[in-house]
């Protein structure tokens, strides 16, 4: 299941953004279905601590494969406020439900940086039809 | 070739406990006239092949005058059959065989090595794992399982004549084909419809990593010589001499020289080729490979280290993107299949 408002980066990170209580912006950050599959056989996975401010386009974590490492860059700019706990225990959660129970981190932003850069779905995947050749 | 042709886990899995198909037509093949030939190429290898005898395999090296590496390679003495006399066979790497072709050109006496590289004209498949033999056996003439591992013989498989060897490069048993390009298509199916998996290039390194097999161009370089790299049982000094011969025999002993090792570590993060070794805060080495053992379900690496540190148990941090990863020195092997008969 995909949630709502579904946003991607150029370097195949997920966002879905959502007001909380106060109005705030959160957003939801994962890493799109494509870019696992390219990626299979998952070992490792490293987040960030909560507490942690990020800008658009900085490192957030390491995805590391049988193959080869990836970084994984925050497609927006914040304070991680949720990690989410126990996925390294789980990284097959990440290719079976890479929207839902496949979430990285929530990000409370501090600005809209880096949100005019993200792409919607239709974009997304005709970036990946590229890269596919 | 491809990395993968679903998984590498999965390919690497199948091939421990099924069989997997590989495709190996990229490997070089080099085939001489007839056993003349034997005796000139005795001079560029590190092993004696003089004495080869009909359907043996030898893994051998061939090393500059200084003993360093130029590549590792099969020799057979292919039998005499229906269609061709007996003659010697080398199958080289891939990156190397220009490389090979030329210095063979260059330290033979003219003439006296012709050579045909047929390495585009025919195609190589390896089947490898515990169910290996059996699902091949359908399709091959001749019977495998009486046949000695690192020997070849002469067969039809599907109908197409074939050089079928009892080698692989997986740590598991099986068979290596060689036989017309035409012919390993029809082959290929036959095989996958009999439950072969397809395996691709990615598990191909995952396995032989393993079983702790050296790859030219990780473990093997110009810059290496066989005892530093372990593979002082691919050379033969006693009573001959060979290019390279002379600088073996000194820097046989040697102390100083660094040992290759196996690693092992306890996080999940995979050391890759270039990778710094530490003892105590001091780099004593260099990572040659690395991958996620699927076996062991941890992180492995084979690289070398200094003399004083190559022990079994010496515990060593790998530089893994600026962080010390906690590892240790194993024997080698990671992984050795289980006897059968």
């Amino acid at each position: 299941m995909k949630p709502d408002n579904l946003r991607f980066a150029k370097t195949h990170e997920w966002v879905a953004l959502k007001p909380d209580a106060s109005g705030a912006k959160i957003a939801t950050i994962g890493i799109s279905a494509f870019a696992l599959e390219a990626l299979t056989d998952l070992v490792f996975i490293e987040l960030p601590k909560k507490g942690r401010q990020v800008k658009a386009g900085e490192t957030l974590g390491e995805i590391e494969s049988v193959k080869a490492v990836s970084d994984i860059y925050s497609p927006v700019t914040g304070e991680v406020v949720e990690v989410h706990d126990g996925l390294s225990e789980r990284l097959e959660t990440l290719g079976s439900d890479p929207y839902g129970e496949g979430w990285l981190v929530r990000i409370k932003l501090s600005s809209d940086a880096g949100l005019s850069e993200l792409m919607d779905e239709a974009a997304y995947e005709k970036q990946c039809a590229e890269e596919s050749h | 070739m491809p990395v993968q042709y679903a998984s590498i886990v999965a390919e690497h899995q199948a091939t421990r406990t099924g069989a997997g198909l590989f495709d190996i037509s990229h490997m070089g093949r080099l085939v001489f006239p007839n056993l003349a030939a034997l005796a000139p190429l005795d001079c560029l290898l590190t092993r004696r092949v003089v004495d080869l005898a009909p359907g043996r395999i030898r893994y051998s090296l061939v090393t500059k005058d200084d003993g360093g590496i130029l590549d590792d390679v099969l020799a057979y003495h292919v039998p005499a059959g229906a269609a061709q006399s007996a003659h010697p066979l080398l199958v080289v790497n891939a990156s190397n065989r220009e490389k090979i072709v030329a210095w063979i050109g260059a330290r033979s006496s003219p003439g006296e090595l012709q050579l045909t590289d047929q390495t585009s004209a025919t195609a190589m498949l390896a089947v490898q794992g515990p169910k290996a033999l059996e699902l091949l056996q359908p399709v091959v003439s001749v019977p495998l399982p009486p046949m000695k591992y690192y020997t070849c013989a002469s067969a039809q498989v599907l109908g197409h004549p074939a050089l079928v060897s009892r080698t692989g490069y997986t740590g598991e048993d099986g068979a290596e084909l060689i036989v017309a390009a035409a012919a390993a298509e029809p082959i290929w199916q036959k095989l996958v419809e009999a439950g072969a998996t397809p395996a691709g290039l990615g598990c191909r390194d995952t396995l032989r990593l393993e079983a702790a097999m050296p790859l030219y161009g990780h473990e093997l370089d110009e810059a290496t010589d066989p005892f530093t790299a372990g593979l002082g049982m691919a050379v033969d000094l006693e009573g001959r001499e060979f290019i390279g011969s002379a600088a073996l025999a000194k820097c046989k002993n040697d102390p100083s020289l660094k040992r290759r090792v196996g690693l092992e570590l306890d996080g999940r993060r995979v050391p890759r080729e270039g990778f710094t070794i530490l003892h105590q805060g001091k780099a004593i080495g260099r990572v040659t490979s690395g991958t996620f053992s699927p076996t062991l379900d941890r992180p492995i690496a084979m690289g070398y280290v200094e003399h004083a540190n190559a022990a079994v148990g010496t515990a060593v941090e790998i530089d893994v993107r600026g962080r010390a990863e906690p590892a240790r020195v194993v024997a080698l092997p990671f992984y050795r299949r289980a006897k059968t008969t």
